[in-house]
C-alpha cells in the first residue's frame, strides 16, 4: 500500500530517474508534459527535446530525482496525455546514455597545462583557446562529466552549459 | 442554389449539429459573435445563461443524465475563466463536456488585446485536453477528435479556443471523421487472464464486498455488477457518484460508504476479505486512513484508465478495461459463493446502525429529504450542491437507476446543484428533476432561475436553508471549539420573494406537518421551474462521520459528548 504523504522522507538521496516521452510535436505539449512534474512537486532537474524521425513527433528525454512508486504514477500520468505517444521510465534498464558539456574557463598560462591534461584524460577537446580563457567540449556519461567538473573544480569555470541526458533503449528496446 | 463558403463560426456550429447537439449553453461577447450569428440559422437550441460558470454545470448535468457530451460556447477572457471552475467539476467527475471559447484574432494572440487571456495556458491543468485553432482548414478535424475525446476512455471536459478572424474567415474544409490521435487509445475488454484470477479470489472469499463508483455509471455496468452480486450473494455499497448504478434498494445493497457513509457500509468494508472497485478511484473519502483501510483484504481494481491503478491503493489484481464488459465476461465465470455467515452480519449490522435523526425539535432536513424520496420513488433526477445537504440527501435520496443522481464529488463545487439540473431537465423533458441545495451554494448560481424561467424548464430547487455553511459550521463545532468563522450567512435573503423576483413559482416550508404537502405540490407543478424553501433547524450534524484521516473503524456513528482532535487527512 502506498501513501505517498504519510511516510517519512528517507535520509538517502532520492533515485534519478530517466524518462522518455515520445510525444505529437505540437504547441503547448512540453506545458502539458511539465505540468504533471510540476503538480507534484517534482523538479525537471534536465530535458532534452527535439524532433523525432518523423517531424510529426518529438522526443523528451527528463531526469528528475524521486521516489520508485512515485515516479511510476507520473509516467503513468505522462502517458495518460493524449499528446502523449508513450512514456517509459528506462532509469533500470541497460540503455546508452550521452551528455555534451561545454565548460569556460578563465585559465592563466601557469595554469593551463594541468587543464589540459585533465581534458586529454577526459577526452575533452578543446575548442575556443583565449588569451585568458579557454572551452572545453566533453561528452560521456553524466556521471563521468560530473566527474570532470568536480575535477576542475579548483580552476575557475566561468559559464558551464550541459546538453542534459540523451538515451536510446539498446538493441530492439523501445526508447 | 448558390454555393457559399461558409465561415469559420459557420462551420464549426455544422460540425455541432453533425454530432447530434441540440443543445448549447452559452453567453455570448465579442470573440464569440462568428459562433453566435451562426446559431440563428442552426436547429441547435442556445441556451442564454447568466453567468458562464452556470453554462457548464449546466451542460455537465445535461451529459452526466444521458452520457451525452455538454456544449458551452463562451467569449474570451473573462468569458472563458468563468468556465474553469466547470471544467475541474467535470475533470474530477470524468464529465464529458466542450467548451468552445471565443479568443482574440491570431495576430494579436500574446499582445495583451482587449478581452484576451491565455486560455489553453490557464486551463491546462482543468482538462482532458484542449485545441487552440490556429487554421479553418482544422476546424472540422478539431471538433471530431474533441468529441471523440470528451466521451471515450475515461470521459473528460475538452477545451476549443477559437481565435475571432478563424471563426469570421472563410472555411470550406471538408467535414471528417478522421482522428489524428496516435497517443489515445481506448480501453474495452479486460485481459482473460486477469478475469480468471478474480473470478478465482471471488469464489475463495468468504466476506467479498463490491465497491462501485462513478465509472460503473458511465459504463452502464449496474445491470451487470447486480447480476454478479446476486450469483456470489455479495454486498453492495457505492461511492458518492457511484448512486444508482445498482438500485440502492436492493437487498444486497448497503448504501454509501465513506466519510458519511452508512455505518452498516462502513462496517462492511472494515471487516471484507476481498474488496473489489469498480470504476472507482480509492479515494481519500473512501479509505479514511489509509495504512488502516482493508489491511487483510484482498484488493481487486477494475478501472478504464490505467493511470489509477496503485495510485492510492495497491491492487492485487487491476484490469484495465471498460466496466461492463470486463463484469460482464466475468459473471460466467463465477460459482455461487458460500457468504451466508457474511450476508447475515451485514443485515445485523443494518439493523443495529440504522440512519436515524431526531424526529422533535424544529423541522429537520433529513425529514425533508427522506419525504422528497418517498414522493419521487427515487425515480426523480436529483442534483445536488455540496455539504451537509448534499450528504443527507445520498444517504436518504436512495438511488434506482443510472443517471439519476448528480452531484459535484471530486471538486465539491458549491453552485453546481442548480445549474446541472436546469440542464438534466432540457436533456431529460419528461423526467422529473429535483435540485437539493443549500442556501450557501445556491447563492453563487442562482441567477440561473432566470435561465430557467425564459425555458420554462420545470425543475425544482429544494433549498435546505440552514442560514450558515452548515458543514464548515459542522466542523468548527466538532474540531475547532465550536470558534465559528465565516460559516454563518447572516444577510440571507428571503428566497421565496427572490423567486418570485424572477417570476418563479416558490413554496416555504417551516414545519414538519407540511413538508409532504409542499414537496407534492413542487413535484406536480409543470408549468416552470419552482422553488421550495425548508427553513431548517440551524443547527445540526451529519452523521455517521469518519473524521479526514480517521481510520474506518474510528467512525462516529452517534453526535460525540466531548472534543475531538483535528482531523488530519486532505481538507
Amino acid at each position: 500500500m502506498s501513501a505517498a504523504a504519510a511516510n517519512p522522507a528517507p535520509m538517502a538521496p532520492l533515485p534519478t530517474h530517466t524518462i522518455s516521452v515520445f510525444v505529437n510535436n505540437k504547441p503547448g505539449v512540453l506545458v502539458r508534459v511539465a505540468l504533471v512534474f510540476s503538480r507534484r512537486g517534482f523538479n525537471i532537474e534536465s530535458l532534452v527535446v527535439s524532433p523525432g524521425a518523423e517531424g510529426r513527433f518529438s522526443r523528451m528525454t527528463i531526469t528528475c530525482s524521486g521516489r520508485n512508486q512515485d515516479l511510476e504514477q507520473v509516467v503513468k500520468q505522462l502517458a495518460k496525455l493524449v499528446d502523449v505517444v508513450h512514456a517509459i521510465d528506462h532509469t533500470a534498464d541497460q540503455s546508452y546514455e550521452v551528455e555534451i558539456a561545454l565548460i569556460k574557463l578563465e585559465c592563466s598560462l601557469d595554469a593551463r597545462t594541468e587543464v589540459l591534461q585533465i581534458a586529454e584524460h577526459y577526452k575533452a577537446r578543446v575548442v575556443d583557446f583565449g588569451a585568458e580563457s579557454l572551452v572545453l567540449q566533453a561528452h560521456g556519461s553524466s556521471e563521468k562529466l560530473d566527474a570532470l567538473i568536480t575535477l576542475l573544480g579548483p580552476m575557475r569555470i566561468v559559464e558551464l552549459v550541459r546538453s542534459g541526458k540523451l538515451l536510446m533503449a539498446r538493441g530492439r528496446g523501445v526508447t | 442554389m448558390e454555393h457559399k463558403t461558409p465561415t469559420g463560426g459557420e462551420k464549426i456550429i455544422q460540425c455541432l449539429e453533425r454530432e447530434g447537439v441540440d443543445y448549447i449553453f452559452g453567453l455570448s461577447g465579442g470573440a464569440a459573435m462568428p459562433m453566435f450569428d451562426a446559431l440563428v440559422d442552426s436547429k441547435i437550441q442556445l441556451v442564454l445563461v447568466r453567468h458562464e460558470q452556470g453554462a457548464t454545470h449546466m451542460a455537465d448535468g445535461y451529459a452526466r443524465s444521458t452520457g451525452r457530451p455538454g456544449v458551452v460556447l463562451v467569449t474570451s477572457g473573462p468569458g472563458a475563466t468563468n468556465t474553469v471552475t466547470g471544467l475541474l467539476t467535470a475533470l474530477m467527475d470524468s464529465s464529458p463536456i466542450v467548451v468552445l471559447c471565443g479568443q482574440t484574432i491570431s495576430p494579436m494572440l500574446g499582445k495583451d488585446a482587449f478581452q484576451e487571456a491565455d486560455v489553453t495556458g490557464i486551463t491546462y491543468p482543468v482538462v482532458k485536453h484542449s485545441y487552440l485553432v490556429k487554421d479553418a482548414s482544422q476546424i472540422p478535424r478539431i471538433l471530431r477528435e474533441a468529441f471523440h475525446v470528451a466521451t471515450t476512455g475515461r470521459p473528460g471536459p475538452v477545451l476549443i479556443d477559437i481565435p475571432k478572424d478563424i471563426g469570421q474567415g472563410p472555411c470550406d474544409a471538408p467535414f471528417t471523421d478522421e482522428l489524428d490521435l496516435p497517443g489515445y487509445s481506448v480501453p474495452g475488454r479486460g485481459d482473460a487472464e486477469r478475469i480468471a484470477e478474480t473470478a478465482r479470489l471471488l469464489s475463495e472469499a468468504k466476506r467479498p464486498l463490491l465497491y462501485v463508483g462513478h465509472g460503473a455509471v458511465i459504463a452502464d455496468a449496474g445491470k451487470a455488477i447486480t447480476t454478479l452480486a446476486e450469483k456470489l450473494r455479495a454486498p453492495v455499497v457505492n461511492t458518492l457518484l457511484g448512486k444508482g448504478a445498482v438500485d440502492e434498494h436492493h437487498p444486497l445493497h448497503l448504501g454509501m460508504l465513506g466519510m458519511h457513509g452508512t455505518a452498516y457500509a462502513n462496517k462492511a468494508v472494515a471487516g471484507c476479505d476481498l474488496i473489489m472497485g469498480i470504476g472507482a478511484r480509492w479515494d481519500d473519502r473512501i479509505t479514511g486512513k489509509l495504512e488502516e483501510f482493508c489491511t487483510d483484504a484482498v484488493k481487486i481494481h477494475v478501472d478504464i484508465d490505467p493511470a489509477e491503478f496503485g495510485k492510492i491503493v495497491q491492487p492485487d489484481v487491476a484490469i484495465l478495461g471498460d466496466a461492463r464488459l470486463v463484469i460482464e465476461d466475468l459473471i460466467p465465470l463465477i460459482e455461487m459463493g458460500d457468504t451466508k455467515a457474511w450476508l447475515a452480519q451485514c443485515d445485523a449490522w443494518r439493523r443495529e446502525f440504522p440512519l436515524r435523526y431526531p424526529k422533535k425539535g424544529g423541522l429537520r432536513a433529513q425529514h425533508v429529504l427522506d419525504r422528497l424520496h418517498a414522493i419521487t420513488r427515487g425515480d426523480a433526477i436529483i442534483t445536488t450542491d455540496v455539504g451537509q445537504h448534499q450528504m443527507w440527501a445520498a444517504q436518504f435520496c436512495l438511488s434506482r437507476s443510472n443517471r439519476h443522481w448528480l452531484s459535484s464529488g471530486g471538486a465539491g463545487t458549491m453552485g453546481f446543484g442548480w445549474p446541472a439540473a436546469i440542464g438534466a431537465q432540457l436533456a431529460n423533458p419528461g423526467k422529473k428533476v429535483w435540485a437539493v441545495v443549500g442556501d450557501g451554494g445556491f447563492q453563487m448560481t442562482l441567477c440561473e432561475l432566470a435561465t430557467a424561467q425564459v425555458h420554462r424548464a420545470p425543475a425544482k430547487c429544494l433549498i435546505i436553508n440552514n442560514n450558515y455553511l452548515g458543514m464548515i459550521r459542522q466542523w468548527q463545532e466538532l474540531f475547532y471549539e465550536n470558534r465559528l468563522s465565516g460559516s454563518d450567512l447572516e444577510g440571507n435573503p428571503d428566497f421565496v420573494k427572490l423567486a418570485e423576483a424572477y417570476g418563479v413559482k416558490a413554496w416555504r416550508i417551516k414545519r414538519a406537518a407540511d413538508v409532504d404537502r409542499v414537496l407534492q405540490r413542487a413535484q406536480d407543478y409543470d408549468e416552470g421551474p419552482c422553488v421550495v424553501v425548508a427553513e431548517v433547524v440551524k443547527e445540526d450534524n451529519v452523521f455517521p462521520m469518519i473524521p479526514a484521516g480517521a481510520a474506518v473503524s474510528e467512525m462516529i456513528i452517534e453526535p460525540p459528548k466531548g472534543r475531538l482532535a483535528k482531523p488530519t487527512g486532505s481538507t
